[in-house]
């Protein structure tokens, strides 16, 4: 039942990539066999007539760069938490959660103040200001579950051996922690990807537009609603996304319950 | 007992090794990062709403009081949104809580194909927010839906049935079913984050527990009510808030499903801010509309601050 209603609209949107207009547009035909061959031509459309292209290149730049910056402020930020800073650092994580929690919506009018008098509006700069404000809380908590189940005396004993302090999070922490990095850089990746606001506030040039603003903005001119290739676009964006959320499911149910145990087992 | 042997080594090292000094230095970039692009933001967003900014001119030259507060009270969409968005946001807590629960209840066994099945399941949430909308907007498209299909080879809608005379159901075209549509999808999207939530509480409960309850024989429903769900009480509270959060301040879903119609009827108050604030060019009454969440969403945040760290001390 859960699957069904999970996977039904998803479902449907396969579907649809595949049909023909003659197929799609009647009412009497079953929506979900091919009463006519399926075919490739949306597809087509989609990457030869649209900017769909455009929008994926600039969404991949934008992730990677938004990446890379988060990486840097929240891999340091999370070890310092559950090392360095005292008890308090380690029962921040829910506190930091909460940060990634304010909704865009609360502060999209001022960051377009910002964006315009920085002179980044229309550009994917300004994107890629904005989205760490997203990422950084979200993959600090992440990697604060991580850094707390990596054992202390690791880095004690490379502590005893003479490394300075920073020395033992460059050499034995941060190895350890590699698969929490890795999870970050998927969701990071996957969080400037999805966001939409921003997008369609800060940007309203098709040569900028990312996946999540430009898809919904340009595939549908007026009235005119290209389904199929639509569904394509979505699709060709969500079901990689999905396998790696999917595959990474029992990793974020640690994290929620990192919060919950660790602090048990302290008190 | 390490901050003083740490301590003691600093005496011949510098800043690398003064924990607490190198702590600061650490975190402070990700801090200060935040700050100006999130706390920032937020007394801008003050500032401009009780200036009359625009879009055109958005420099704040005059204070005008409380001027924007009063006019956007005044309109008829402010009453409809804010009881959309509040409509919206208990449905949407009301089904994902029970459905997370149960879905939860599912996902603590192992059954064969289970990464398969995580996959299905949480694929609404993977979905970029937009693209999440566009799927349903075209899954409840007034003509063409597989919804309605189903319902009319059924016999359930169409001329002479129970849902009426017209062979389609216009989902996004009415008001309370625009609404029902929306919470829909606002459910679809959010079910597996709470799942997630649930399911970290509900794996975390002692398993002997439920061994010894089927030692004493109680059946299903009496484990789930007497010991399962107290036991997930707090987890539950800590994933209703976030899930409110979510819900309450997100615009995406009106602004591509019914774009607030027909009329206000459907509006929330996330997207009616967008709309006087960014299209209508209204920054300064955008942001006291943007303002009017922030109460919300506060006592949202530290209600489910206190739940959770006492859910933590137990």
């Amino acid at each position: 039942m859960f699957v069904l209603f999970a996977a039904f609209p998803a479902l449907w949107m396969v579907i649809t990539v595949f049909k023909s207009d003659a197929d799609l547009y009647n009412p009497y035909n079953n929506p979900f066999i091919f009463n006519l061959p399926p075919t490739l031509k949306n597809i087509e459309f989609l990457f030869t007539s649209t900017n769909f292209t455009v929008f994926l290149w600039n969404s991949f730049f934008i992730g990677i760069i938004v990446v890379a910056i988060t990486l840097l402020l929240s891999v340091p930020a999370a070890y310092s938490l559950s090392r360095l800073v005292g008890r308090w650092g380690q029962h921040s994580s829910i506190a930091i959660f909460l940060v990634y929690l304010i909704p865009p919506t609360l502060l999209f009018i001022p960051l377009y103040e910002i964006v315009s008098l920085l002179q980044l509006a229309n550009t994917v700069w300004s994107l890629i200001l904005v989205y760490p404000t997203i990422t950084i809380p979200f993959c600090t908590w992440l990697l604060l579950g991580f850094f707390k189940s990596v054992p202390r005396e690791f880095e004690e004993s490379a502590l005893i051996d003479g490394c300075s302090r920073f020395g033992a999070f460059l050499r034995v922490a941060l190895p350890l922690a590699l698969p929490g990095i890795a999870t970050c850089i998927v969701f990071a990746f996957a969080l400037s990807l999805s966001d939409y606001i921003y997008a369609a506030v800060f940007v309203s040039t098709t040569a900028s537009r990312t996946v999540s603003a430009g898809i919904p903005t340009e595939l549908i001119r007026g009235d005119i609603y290209y389904w199929q290739s639509l569904m394509a676009a979505a699709a060709i964006v969500t079901i990689p996304l999905a396998v790696a959320y999917g595959l990474l499911f029992d990793r974020l149910v640690k994290g929620f319950q990192g919060d919950i145990a660790d602090d048990k087992a302290a008190a | 007992m390490k901050q003083q042997r740490s301590g003691a080594l600093s005496m011949h090292a510098g800043v690398a090794d003064r924990d607490g000094l190198l702590g600061m230095l650490m975190l402070a970039p990700a801090v200060i990062y935040i700050f100006i692009l999130v706390a920032a933001p937020f007394f801008l967003a003050i500032a401009l709403s009780v200036s009359d900014a625009t879009v055109g001119d958005p420099h704040i030259h005059h204070f005008v009081g409380l001027r924007n507060f009063i006019r956007i009270m005044h309109e008829s969409a402010f009453g409809l949104g804010l009881r959309n968005s509040i409509i919206i946001t208990f449905a949407s807590l009301l089904l994902i809580l029970i459905l997370a629960t149960a879905e939860s209840e599912l996902l603590v066994h192992n059954f064969r194909g289970k990464k398969l099945v995580q996959i299905f399941l949480i694929l609404p949430w993977a979905m970029p927010v937009s693209l999440a909308a566009i799927d349903w907007l075209w899954f409840l498209d007034s003509e063409f839906s597989p919804v309605d299909w189903l319902l009319r080879s059924v016999h359930l809608l169409g001329p002479g049935t129970l849902l009426g005379p017209a062979n389609h159901l216009y989902y996004f075209g009415r008001e309370w079913l625009g609404l029902a549509s929306i919470i829909t999808i606002y459910v679809w999207r959010l079910l597996p984050f709470a799942t997630l939530i649930v399911l970290a509480g509900r794996t975390s409960i002692p398993r002997d527990i439920f061994e010894q309850a089927e030692i004493d024989g109680s059946g299903f429903f009496r484990t789930l009510f007497r010991i399962t769900l107290p036991a997930l009480m707090p987890i539950l509270v800590v994933a209703s808030m976030f899930t409110a959060l979510l819900v309450f301040g997100d615009m995406t879903v009106v602004a591509l499903s019914t774009r607030g119609g027909p009329g206000y009827t459907t509006q929330a108050l996330p997207y009616w801010a967008y709309l006087k604030g960014i299209d209508g060019g209204a920054l300064s009454e955008g942001a006291a509309i943007a303002l009017f969440l922030f109460p919300v969403l506060l006592a949202g945040s530290i209600l489910a601050l206190r739940f959770a760290y006492r859910a933590e001390s137990r």
